[in-house]
Parts: structure tokens; C-alpha cells; sequence
């Protein structure tokens, strides 16, 4: 399965070679392809074009014309940001760095031609592809729930419309109701992000919907910055949230989405909102490219290329690299560094060693922000941790505003560096 | 220490709507202190430099934006041509909240609210300015960036092209076109205090525990580099 060389999703299969190409390279250039115009994926094509200064031929596939953050998105929920202040458009990238921008699903790779099959038609050839899909589910994680229950229980854990449809749910909740979350096991799509959506879940109740409960079941022991969550739930929405851990059963899930029922270890209880977040696994194109192993694709720490394909490189979420947690500021660490080294083996500008970061800010309640970061370098096996900080318990409001702060500077630098 | 009173009149905003002006008595000793807050970026008084940015000696009446020397954003490089001079009453809108006045300056302040302070502070930078009337033989008031660097340190001869590759780990917070919407811009800056101010971090004397991780790992011949790169961003 794994190994396949040659995979196109189902019916688009027959056309996708038969159809002209939409997208030709120009005379002898070197080619990039980037799937996936997210954190990895934008950021990677906007580098490579920009510090080669046309000496790169890059198109970026991405399906989707506006691109919302998921970070962000829980404040969004919270009633801090609007959706509109998420999106972002890819007419920069085509703009100022001459990058090929193709609306479409990249729906197989076939690695012996070194081409990459569109949905609507067409192929594309590469040299070097990246892969930065982001992330899908895993078929029957949690019992009761696939994604065609989406509408009823949503995820939320890609932005878009399900988040404005978490959104309403949570807006139309009758006085006293219960919000559920069903959290995800590890790994998955940022850490601390469940926990920060129960905070602004909470923050937007206790102005709202005071008496309404939120309970979170848990296949976890324990979760991303705990201990300040703890503080801040206890602080801020004191006997509102109800978290029941592994040790209590939190791993022992069923849903009924019709019924709107939960059922945590056997007891069974009505729901008004039911936030289902499943186990994840990469991007569905990094399987249809072989270049997985189990749910993620292995990729070496100095450049991000793939353990299968030297010609492939994987990014962010879809990427089992070691140690950097899957965020939208560890994709666009990864992206640079592979950046460098792809724009290096193109065209025999300078490489660099391989330099990793990742910070990740939660906003607990209104100017209570908390973040957690870390350093990585790349060593033979993995992405390993070098060092790292976290916010402390009982830190002054100062300091937690002046957090908060610096995750608006964060935002509007990181969305800078994929789009402008 | 010489009390120097000045009259500043300040005008609440810039613009014709705001006809009423309200005279306030600035007192410049007071404004000295109010200073603090400038000037680990600005010097002024003799010998005063440029910094992070320009220098303040002769600021009445000046242009804005207008020495030669010292490089501005674009954004405030538009202000100067538009005709903005400045005076008690352009400094005082544009010292309550810099971003304001000019959406895309590079000086990272947020402002200051208050308005005592702000004609406390104008009457202390008018004994900085040209006016036979009122000129008090300044001493030197700036106070020079506090370092004890190893001057091999500053010698170093950053790798721009390193820099630039460098760069990219910090471009995530701070944006490259030099905005600023919550972590301050670092471009621009002359690279002697670009360097101090990652040794700073490095050393953990500034308290930012971000920018100690990010520039604790940094070696000297990079953070060499990165004060290159960033210090000619855009050439
Ligand atoms: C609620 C929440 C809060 C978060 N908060 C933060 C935060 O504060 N800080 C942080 O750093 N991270 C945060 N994250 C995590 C962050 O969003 C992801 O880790 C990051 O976006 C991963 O980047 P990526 O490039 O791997 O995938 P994505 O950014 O998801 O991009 C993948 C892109 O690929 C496209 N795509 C997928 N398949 C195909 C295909 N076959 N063909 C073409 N295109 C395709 C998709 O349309 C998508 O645009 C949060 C996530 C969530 C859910
Ligand atoms: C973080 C650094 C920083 C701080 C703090 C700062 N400034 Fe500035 N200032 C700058 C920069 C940089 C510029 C140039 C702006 C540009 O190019 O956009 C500037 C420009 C100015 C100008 C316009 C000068 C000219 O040549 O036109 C004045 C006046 C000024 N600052 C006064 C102050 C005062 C007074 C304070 C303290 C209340 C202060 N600044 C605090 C960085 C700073
Ligand atoms: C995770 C976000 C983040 C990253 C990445 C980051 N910085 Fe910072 N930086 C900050 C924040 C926040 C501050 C403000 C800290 C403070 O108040 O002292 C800051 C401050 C600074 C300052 C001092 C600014 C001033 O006005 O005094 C310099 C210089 C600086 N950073 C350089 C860098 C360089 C160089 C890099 C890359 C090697 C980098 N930073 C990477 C967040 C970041």
C-alpha cells in the first residue's frame, strides 16, 4: 500500500492524464510543486520564489481560494475575532513572487514520472514536490462519528465553515446546556488548541449563557500547558468545566449524533453541542504519494524530505518528524529550512544548517494570554528539542497582556510571512 | 538642575476640526524624566546620534522625516513629502499614539496617554531646539545604551547572505516590511544596537523569555550576521 507508485483518487483517475496540462513549465527552469497552501505549503512556495528570484518555476495546488487560520479560530468562538480577519488570499504570492497558483485538489503523485495529477484535469511535472497537506481523520475513532456526521457533531479542527457552524451551535445552546468535546489522542493538530477552545467556549458562556456546563472527555492523562489551563479555568469559569481524563474513563467514548447523546465510560447523557475532534492522521494525498508509514509520513530532519522519496519533501502537520509539536509556526520553521535546502539543490545557491522553533500562544480569557515555545536542531534520527519555556502559574496580569500582545504581533507577522 | 518652563500649545488632534487649542504649561525638568521612555531609542543633547531613531536635537520646526542621514520607513518618508512639520502641536498627536499619524512607522511605541506628560516632555525637547531665545546650554541628557560588550563582539563583520537565511526564524514574529501590531520592528536598526540588544537577551539581561530562547542559541558570528542582514533589509 504504502509503497504505491502510481494512485489517483477514484474517478478523476481516467482524465487526469488525458487532459492538456493546465500548468507548463517555462524553457529549462527547475520545477517546484507545493500541495497544500497552508502554513508549510505557503510558506515554502513564497520562500523559494522569493530567494531565487525567478530562477524557480513554483506552482502552488490548493483548493481553496481564501485560506482561514486555524489559529485564531478558538478566538473567533470566543467573540474576539471575526471570521473575516482569518482569511487570506493567495494573490500576493502570485503577485509579488510570481508563484503559479492552481485552484484544485492534487489528487495522485506519480513519483517514476515525477508529475502530480490535478482533480480537474491535467498533470503537473515537478523536480522537487513538498507536501504540506495538513491533516484528515481517522476512519472510526470515535465510536458513533465519521465525517459525514460533521454537520451534526462538527470537528472544527479545519477552519472554515466548520467553524462557523461550531460557532452557531454554540450561540444557539439553550440557557443551562452542555457543551461536549470529545478531545483527540496523540498526535494531533496543536497541542494546547482543544484547551484553548474550552476557554473561549467558556469565556463566551460566562458572558452569555452563564449556568451552561462545558464537559470534555479526555483519552489523555494529561494535556498541553495543564497546569495554566487549570489555573485559568479555576480563576476564570470556576465549577463550569467538567475534564475527564483517561484515568476517569475519558478515553471511553461513544457518540449518537442523531440523538445528540455522549456516552463517556458507559454513562450515557444528552448534549446540546457535541465538538468531536477524532484521532488525526496526514493529509490524505501524503498516502496517496506512498510517502507514508502508519498515519504520517517520515521525513529526515535536515531537510524534510521524505524517508521514502529523496524528491519529495513533507511539512507541518502531515510530517512525522520528532519532536516539534504540529503547529502552524512549526510548519513554517520546517518550510524555511526546507526551503533552503531544496532552493540548494536546484540551484546551487548556499545551504544553511537546519534551524527549528516553534512558540504556540493560548489566550485563556480576555488579555490572559499564556505561551509555551522551544528550539530544535536536526540530528540523524529526528527533530530533537535543544531548549524551551513555558509561562508560569500565577504570573501578573502585566505579563499575561503583554502574552496576548505578542500573539497579535505573532499573527500578523506569521500570516505576513505565508502571503505577502 | 535649571527649571525650564516652556508654553507648549497643544492642540487635542491635527486638522482644521480641532479649532479650539488648549495652552498647557510644560515643564521640561518633568519632561526629562517623561524621557526615559525615549530614549532607549533616541538620543539628544550634545553629541546626540542617531539610534534606533534619529536623534532629537532641533526637532522644532524640522520636517518630518527629514535627515539625510538616518533611514526612515517608507511610511514616514511619505509623511515628510506630504509637508508634516513638526511643532508642539504635530508632536503632541503624533507622541499620544505614533501609529496614528503613521500607520507603517517603524518606531515601536505605543504612545503616551498622558497629556501632561506628553507637554512635559515637548518642552523638554524645545531646549533642544534651535531658538537664540531659549537655548540653554544643554548637557548631554541621553542616556547611552548600557553594554559591556566585548568590542571584538561589535567588530564582527556580519555574513549578510547568512543573515538573510537567519532572518527567516525571526520574520515569523517580526514582520519584514519593519510593521509592528504587537512584537516591535528590528529592521532598520544601526547594527551596533541590534547586536547589544541580542547579547542583552542572550545574556538574559532583557527579560523576554521568547527572544532568550531564540537569541541563547544564537553564536556571536550570527547574531553578526542577522544585524547585517536586518540593517539593509531591503538592498
Ligand atoms: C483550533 C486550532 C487552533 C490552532 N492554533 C494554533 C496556534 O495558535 N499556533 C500555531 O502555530 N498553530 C495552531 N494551530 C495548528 C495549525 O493550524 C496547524 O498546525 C498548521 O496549519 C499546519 O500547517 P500545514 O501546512 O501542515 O497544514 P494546513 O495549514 O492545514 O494547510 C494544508 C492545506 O493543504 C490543502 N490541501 C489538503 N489536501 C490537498 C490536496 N490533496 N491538494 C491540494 N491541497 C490540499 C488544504 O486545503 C490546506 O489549505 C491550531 C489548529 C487548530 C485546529
Ligand atoms: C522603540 C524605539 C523608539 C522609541 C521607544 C521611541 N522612538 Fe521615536 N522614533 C523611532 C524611530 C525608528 C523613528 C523613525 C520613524 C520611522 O522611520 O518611521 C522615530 C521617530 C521619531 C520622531 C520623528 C523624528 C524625525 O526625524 O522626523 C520623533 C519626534 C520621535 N520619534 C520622538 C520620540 C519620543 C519623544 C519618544 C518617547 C516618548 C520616542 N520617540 C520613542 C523609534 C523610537
Ligand atoms: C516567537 C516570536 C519571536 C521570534 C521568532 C523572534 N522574536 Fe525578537 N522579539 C519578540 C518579542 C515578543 C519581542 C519583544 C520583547 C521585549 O519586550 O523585550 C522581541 C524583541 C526583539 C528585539 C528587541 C526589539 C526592541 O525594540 O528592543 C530584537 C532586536 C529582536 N527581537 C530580534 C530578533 C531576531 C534577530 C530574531 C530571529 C533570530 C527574533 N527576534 C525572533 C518575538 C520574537
Amino acid at each position: 500500500m504504502d509503497m504505491k507508485r502510481r494512485a489517483f483518487l477514484g474517478a478523476v483517475a481516467a482524465s487526469a492524464t488525458l487532459a492538456a496540462p493546465m500548468v507548463r513549465a517555462m524553457g529549462g527552469k527547475p520545477r517546484v510543486v507545493v500541495v497544500g497552501g497552508g502554513s508549510g505549503g505557503a510558506t515554502a512556495a513564497r520562500y523559494i520564489a522569493k530567494d531565487s528570484k525567478g530562477e524557480i518555476d513554483v506552482t502552488l495546488i490548493e483548493p481553496t481560494r481564501t485560506y482561514y487560520t486555524c489559529y485564531f479560530s478558538n478566538l473567533y468562538l470566543g467573540g474576539f475575532k471575526e471570521m473575516d480577519d482569518l482569511g487570506h488570499t493567495y494573490g500576493g504570492l502570485a503577485a509579488n513572487h510570481g508563484i503559479n497558483v492552481v485552484h484544485d485538489w492534487a489528487v495522485g503523485v506519480d513519483r517514476d514520472a515525477k508529475t502530480v495529477a490535478l482533480a480537474g484535469g491535467g498533470s503537473v511535472p515537478y523536480d522537487k514536490l513538498i507536501l504540506s497537506p495538513g491533516i484528515d481523520f481517522v476512519d472510526g475513532a470515535v465510536a458513533g462519528w465519521s465525517t459525514a456526521s460533521q454537520n451534526k457533531m462538527p470537528h472544527a479542527y479545519k477552519a472554515g465553515s466548520q467553524t462557523e457552524l461550531l460557532k452557531a451551535q454554540l450561540e444557539a445552546m439553550p440557557q443551562g446546556g452542555t457543551y461536549a468535546m470529545v478531545a483527540p489522542p496523540n498526535p494531533y493538530r496543536c497541542p494546547p488548541g482543544p484547551y484553548e477552545r474550552v476557554s473561549m467556549v467558556a469565556h463566551y458562556l460566562k458572558n452569555n449563557n452563564p449556568t451552561a456546563k462545558i464537559i470534555v472527555a479526555d483519552p489523555k492523562p494529561k494535556f498541553s500547558k495543564m497546569a495554566l489551563f487549570q489555573e485559568g479555568w479555576n480563576n476564570h469559569y470556576a465549577g463550569m468545566i467538567d475534564w475527564i481524563g483517561d484515568d476517569f474513563g475519558g478515553g471511553n467514548v461513544e457518540v449518537n449524533p442523531d440523538e445528540m447523546t455522549l456516552s463517556i465510560d458507559g454513562e450515557v447523557m444528552n448534549v446540546d453541542v457535541c465538538n468531536v475532534i477524532p484521532a488525526m492522521k496526514a493529509g490524505r494525498i501524503a498516502e496517496l504519494a506512498g510517502v507514508t508509514d502508519g498515519n504520517w509520513a517520515p521525513v529526515n530532519a535536515v531537510d524534510m524530505s521524505s524517508k521514502a522519496d529523496p524528491d519529495i519533501h513533507v511539512l507541518g502537520d502531515a510530517s512525522q518528524q520528532g519532536d516539534m509539536p504540529k503547529s502552524g509556526f512549526s510548519a513554517n520553521s520546517q518550510a524555511k529550512v526546507c526551503a533552503n535546502a531544496v532552493r540548494g539543490a536546484l540551484t546551487g545557491s548556499r545551504v544553511f544548517p537546519a534551524k527549528f522553533s516553534n512558540t504556540c500562544w493560548s489566550l485563556i480569557s480576555t488579555n490572559d494570554g499564556v505561551k509555551v515555545g522551544a528550539t530544535y536542531e536536526a540530528t540523524e534520527e529526528k527533530i530533537a528539542k535543544v531548549d524551551g519555556f513555558i509561562s508560569q502559574t500565577g504570573e501578573s496580569a502585566d505579563v499575561r497582556e503583554a502574552t496576548y500582545q505578542e500573539s497579535e504581533g505573532w499573527y500578523s507577522g506569521i500570516v505576513a510571512d505565508m502571503f505577502a | 538642575m535649571r527649571q525650564f518652563l516652556f508654553t507648549a500649545v497643544i492642540t487635542a488632534c491635527l486638522g482644521a476640526t480641532s479649532a479650539q487649542a488648549e495652552a498647557v504649561q510644560g515643564d521640561a525638568a518633568a519632561g526629562e524624566k517623561v524621557f526615559a521612555k525615549c530614549s532607549g531609542c533616541h538620543q539628544v543633547g550634545s553629541g546626540a546620534k542617531h539610534r534606533v531613531g534619529p536623534h532629537l536635537n532641533g526637532i522644532f520646526g524640522m520636517a518630518a522625516g527629514s535627515h539625510e542621514e538616518f533611514r526612515y520607513s517608507k511610511a514616514f518618508q511619505r509623511l515628510g513629502s506630504t509637508g508634516l512639520e513638526w511643532h508642539a502641536d504635530t508632536l503632541d498627536a503624533f507622541l499620544e499614539n505614533p501609529r496614528a499619524m503613521s500607520r507603517g512607522t517603524r518606531m515601536s511605541f505605543p504612545g503616551v496617554k498622558d497629556a501632561d506628560d506628553r507637554a512635559n516632555l515637548i518642552a523638554y525637547l524645545r531646549t533642544f531646539s534651535d531658538n537664540p531665545a531659549d537655548i540653554p546650554e544643554a548637557d548631554p541628557t541621553a542616556q547611552v545604551l548600557d553594554h559591556n560588550l566585548d568590542p571584538a563582539i561589535l567588530a564582527l563583520v556580519g555574513d549578510r547572505e547568512y543573515g538573510e537565511y537567519l532572518s527567516s526564524e525571526c520574520t515569523t514574529c517580526h514582520q519584514a516590511s519593519g510593521g509592528d501590531s504587537g512584537i516591535p520592528s528590528i529592521v532598520y536598526w544601526p547594527e551596533e544596537d541590534f547586536v547589544i540588544a541580542m547579547h542583552a537577551y542572550k545574556e538574559k539581561v532583557r527579560p523576554n523569555p521568547v527572544m532568550q530562547l531564540v537569541a541563547g542559541r544564537l553564536g556571536d558570528e550570527e547574531i553578526a550576521a542577522l544585524a547585517a542582514y536586518f540593517a539593509t533589509i531591503e538592498d
